[in-house]
């Protein structure tokens, strides 16, 4: 640069400029796109291949198969909400103590936590299995394997890891201010805990709630492995896909594929009415 | 009489050592000094939400060191004053009384009482949510103080106020001490905020808290 009559002069350079934010862009939009497109995809695929007189026909109908299927929706829609109220039972304290503590072992104990969310789904049913087997579980397999309180457990154990994190999430968001301030106040850390924190939770256990419930909806691996696949005893509604797929009945597969998806979408309506919101859902 | 002999207080990388100081009854205690040079750390230590790792705090010749916060009657109003989200004004300000299973219409009583003091009344059916920063500073005022603690921990309470209200809530702050007689520890990095207030000032630097004479 040049000083010359009081004015500073740039000398002949190409001017610089930040280039355009079009690629950049673009190119979001498009790996975005896709992806998005091929979820609408496979949601249209299904609709247009649905036929609504079979669908109600196989879930209102008088044939064996259809109180079968009655009995699966029922028994999903039971499952789930057992296993999503005892999740969310248990994350509470397991989210707060992560939470708010520091202790040693606690890398190792948050990968723990982690295990029923990494391993596949089989694996946890035959795991499940296998223990069962063992002291002290082998006294209750017999009212447990291959009957209805598997199914739950089975559910539970994946939902929960979910719901866990959510609550963790939801504890880390509210300042630990709150009980430094309740404890010089009186509190001990347990009223503190009821008192002033539960109330702040409630948007994140509903969030873990509905995850947990969406979760166990959709559980399938486990519940095979685990509960079985009889028909009116532990057949859940991802089981009644499964059965249909072994005696070749795409309309079938189809039909109860919808339901559940019809049943997920009410669950996430009903959850965002309530006010939960997309930051709460890991 | 607030007494602090020879505290070592460790927080991870950050430690105090040999800190000793007697705050008089019925002071008004300013300490003085830098960010991040302890001052908040001896607060939290004299509240009890600190642990310490040797030394004694003695609040009126009672020895608190071994006390939960709960059991050591110190009001506490932190720099971001911390009002309970899902409680209204009245329920902040009875709080510490509702856990001491006081009667209920001695506690109606005592929320009034001290919401006249603060001119808080028209905001008692409030949620914090909304609330100016003046209006949030009173109420946190009030819940500390409901208890009747015998020391008022105060951390920045005129940082975040803008210049008109900080005349306003020094006068309140004056008022408020020789209203109720508690002995008050107030940090600030403010001198002006000392030379209003304070009826004995402390500067903390490099670790060691020294009285001005």
């Amino acid at each position: 640069m040049k000083v010359s009559n009081g004015k500073l002069s740039v000398s002949k350079k190409p001017a610089f400029t930040v280039g355009s934010n079009a690629p950049f862009l673009w190119g979001m939009g498009v790996i975005a796109g896709s992806y998005i497109l091929l979820i609408i995809l496979l949601v249209v695929a299904d609709l247009c291949r649905a036929d609504v007189n079979y669908m109600m026909n196989m879930v209102f109908g008088d044939s064996p198969r259809s109180e079968e299927i009655r009995y699966a929706i029922m028994l999903s829609l039971l499952s789930c909400t057992v296993s999503a109220v005892l999740s969310v039972i248990v994350a509470v304290p397991i989210g707060y103590i992560m939470s708010r503590f520091q202790f040693r072992g606690k890398t190792v104990l948050d990968t723990v936590l982690d295990i029923p969310i990494v391993l596949p789904p089989l694996v946890v049913g035959v795991s499940l299995l296998i223990l069962f087997n063992y002291w002290p579980f082998e006294f209750i397999s017999r009212w447990v394997v291959l009957e209805v309180p598997a199914v739950i457990i089975a559910q539970f154990m994946v939902a929960c890891a979910f719901a866990v994190r959510t609550m963790r999430v939801t504890f880390d968001q509210i300042p630990q201010r709150y009980e430094a301030v309740a404890m010089t106040l009186g509190c001990n850390r347990s009223s503190a805990f009821w008192r002033v924190i539960m109330p702040q939770a409630k948007r994140g256990m509903l969030a873990a709630l509905t995850l947990a419930w969406a979760r166990s909806l959709g559980e399938f691996g486990p519940i095979l492995v685990f509960a079985g696949s009889t028909r009116m005893r532990t057949e859940v509604l991802p089981t009644s896909v499964y059965l249909e797929m072994q005696a070749g009945n795409l309309d079938g597969m189809l039909s109860v594929s919808l339901l559940m998806i019809v049943t997920a979408v009410i669950v996430l309506i009903v959850a965002r009415l309530l006010g939960v919101s997309r930051e709460h859902i890991i | 009489m607030i007494r602090l002999q020879d505290l070592s207080i460790q927080q991870g990388d950050f430690a105090l050592s040999g800190i000793t100081a007697s705050i008089e009854s019925g002071a008004y205690a300013v300490i003085m000094g830098r960010s991040g040079c302890g001052k908040t750390t001896i607060l939290e230590a004299i509240c009890g939400l600190r642990p310490i790792q040797s030394g004694s705090i003695t609040i009126d010749e009672r020895d608190v060191t071994g006390l939960p916060p709960g059991e050591r009657l110190v009001g506490y109003v932190p720099q971001d004053r911390a009002l309970f989200p899902s409680l209204s004004v009245r329920e902040q300000l009875a709080f510490a009384l509702v856990i001491r299973k006081v009667e209920n219409s001695l506690i109606a009583k005592r929320v009034d009482e001290l919401a006249e003091m603060l001119t808080i009344s028209h905001l008692l059916d409030r949620y914090p949510e909304g609330l100016s920063g003046g209006e949030a500073q009173r109420i946190a005022l009030g819940r500390a103080l409901a208890m009747s603690p015998s020391v008022l921990c105060l951390d920045e309470p005129l940082s975040a106020l803008d210049e008109e209200l900080h005349e306003e809530m020094c006068a309140l702050l004056s008022a408020v001490h020789k209203e109720t007689g508690v002995t008050v520890v107030h940090i600030t990095h403010s001198r002006q905020e000392a030379n209003r207030l304070a009826t004995q000032r402390f500067s903390m630097v490099k670790g060691c808290l020294t009285l001005d004479e």
